[in-house]
């Protein structure tokens, strides 16, 4: 068990294990989303108040899901590359952040989509969407500080504090934002409860959740690939490997 | 050997340096810092008033911009100010560690037997007394040029003290981040304003909520309560800044 997770550590251990988890990520992600979208927008029903347009919840919430689990995924890897200065967790954290900046992005351009058939305008000062704002903020600050380093090294500790830092104020950000909001707001904008979904609409949406994990798994795998062999490139384990490729 | 360290920079306080070479407590190193960083500001007082007087100035141009009538200015000025606070902290944060490292004596202060995150947190203070002190007194003038209601006066002060004090903390790790860095200024504020959203929203909602009767000291509890939890985690994270931005 342990052995598995040493093996991880290294850039060329967990460049052949990813080689062998990488296809099925990839079917994975594809067969989920494929049948969540067809399921989702063709075949659920209707919502009674808000029609159509509901539907957009199955790119909005798994996109939202993916932002916010990212960041902490990011935190998580910079955490490890601190502690145990183990170079793939800096990889897979430079990797996954411009998918969690796209899709932080996503869930809010999806949501002001939605919002201008729904609540009637393309923007509220609502404490989802602004924290949601933020969070996207973040991730673009830990992106550029880590392309203004020169060294890789200290690109990488730099970006992992940074990262840290934010997960730390994520929670304070959204209480702080929660509170802010009901202070200025009047109650008449926050989101109506939706009434308990039916199982028809959810389970496509769960679907799609999943799906969106399954990618973010396999695309996170495909990048850190390649980010090995660009950063190993001069290693004789590379070279080799494409030696025997050509 | 020693003569030639301080041969390098005048101002480096003596005490420092006997506090490295001697073994001496940490009480000594902390406040030959402070000292040191405090004669440093007597020395450039320029550097101290720059931040007050964009806090000034940027005030100003809020009634150019919007409208001299003293009613809707009103409606604004805890926001405005708090904002034009806040920029103007944010302003004299790249200067926080940027002379130390240029003249190396960051690389001093880690070379001491202390430990870096309360030397640190010494270097921070300092930062504070200079700027947010000063802001949270120049508030006041401020606010009653903007017509701000009475009685909301003392609040603006002890919400721009406490509020300028985590953003002391906080911006000190951005700060750390982009010491080595040709441009920092910029980055600087991409990275912690983000950071402050919460300060911002919990200081001007402090003076909000003394306007309208509201509890006020709920606020300024909250702010208390972010400055704890700065105090307690952020110079862990400006000290490990601080050795990144030194190996770079």
């Amino acid at each position: 068990m342990w052995a598995f997770f040493h093996k991880l550590g290294s850039p060329r251990w967990f460049y052949a294990i990813a080689s062998r988890f990488e296809p099925w990520c990839w079917a994975l992600a594809l067969i989920l989303i494929v049948v969540g979208s067809v399921w989702g927008l063709v075949f659920a029903p209707a919502d009674y108040q808000q029609g159509n347009s509901f539907r957009i919840i199955y790119v909005h919430v798994p996109a939202a899901f993916l932002g916010q689990s990212i960041y902490i995924a990011m935190a998580v890897c910079g955490f490890v590359y601190m502690v145990w200065k183990i170079r793939v967790a800096d990889m897979a954290a430079a990797m996954m952040a411009p998918l969690g900046a796209v899709m932080t992005f996503m869930a809010l351009l999806s949501g002001s989509v939605w919002g201008k058939p729904t609540w009637g305008t393309w923007w509220q000062w609502d404490a989802r969407l602004t924290s949601m704002l933020i969070l996207l903020f973040l991730y673009i600050g830990v992106m550029v500080l880590r392309a203004t380093f020169y060294r890789l090294e200290s690109a990488a500790r730099a970006a992992a504090i940074l990262t840290m830092v934010g997960v730390v104020n994520i929670p304070i950000i959204k209480y702080s934002v929660e509170w802010w909001n009901t202070l200025h707001q009047p109650a008449s904008f926050t989101i109506t409860e939706r009434p308990a979904m039916p199982v028809e609409m959810w389970l496509p949406l769960l679907i799609m959740v999943v799906g969106f994990y399954a990618f973010f798994a396999a695309f996170t795998l495909t990048r850190v690939r390649s980010e090995i062999l660009r950063r190993e490139q001069s290693k004789r384990w590379v070279q080799d490997m494409f030696r025997e490729k050509c | 050997m020693r003569q030639e360290v301080r041969s390098l920079d005048p101002l480096d306080s003596p005490g420092l340096l006997r506090a490295r070479s001697s073994g001496a407590g940490l009480g000594t190193a902390l406040s030959a810092t402070l000292k040191r960083d405090l004669l440093m500001v007597t020395r450039r007082p320029g550097d101290a008033l720059t931040p007050l007087m964009f806090f000034a100035m940027v005030i100003t141009l809020f009634p150019l911009g919007i409208s001299p009538d003293a009613d809707q200015l009103a409606l604004i000025a805890p926001g405005i100010l708090w904002v034009a606070a806040l920029l103007a902290a944010l302003l004299s944060l790249d200067g926080l560690f940027r002379t130390d490292h240029d003249d190396g004596t960051l690389e001093q202060l880690m070379l001491t037997p202390h430990p870096l995150p309360l030397l640190v947190i010494a270097k921070v203070a300092v930062h504070w007394l200079v700027t947010g002190v000063p802001l949270a007194l120049l508030a006041p003038l401020l606010g009653l040029m903007l017509s701000l209601p009475e009685g909301s006066y003392l609040v603006l002060s002890a919400s721009v003290a406490l509020g300028s004090a985590c953003i002391s903390l906080i911006g000190a790790i951005g700060a750390a981040l982009t010491v080595g860095l040709a441009r920092g200024g910029m980055l600087l504020a991409l990275i912690v304003l983000p950071l402050f959203m919460p300060v911002l929203i919990f200081g001007s909602g402090a003076i909000v909520a003394v306007i309208e009767g509201g509890a006020w000291l709920a606020h300024l509890a909250i702010l208390g309560a972010f400055l704890c939890v700065a105090l307690m985690l952020a110079p862990w994270a400006i000290a490990a800044s601080l050795r990144v931005s030194l190996h770079d």
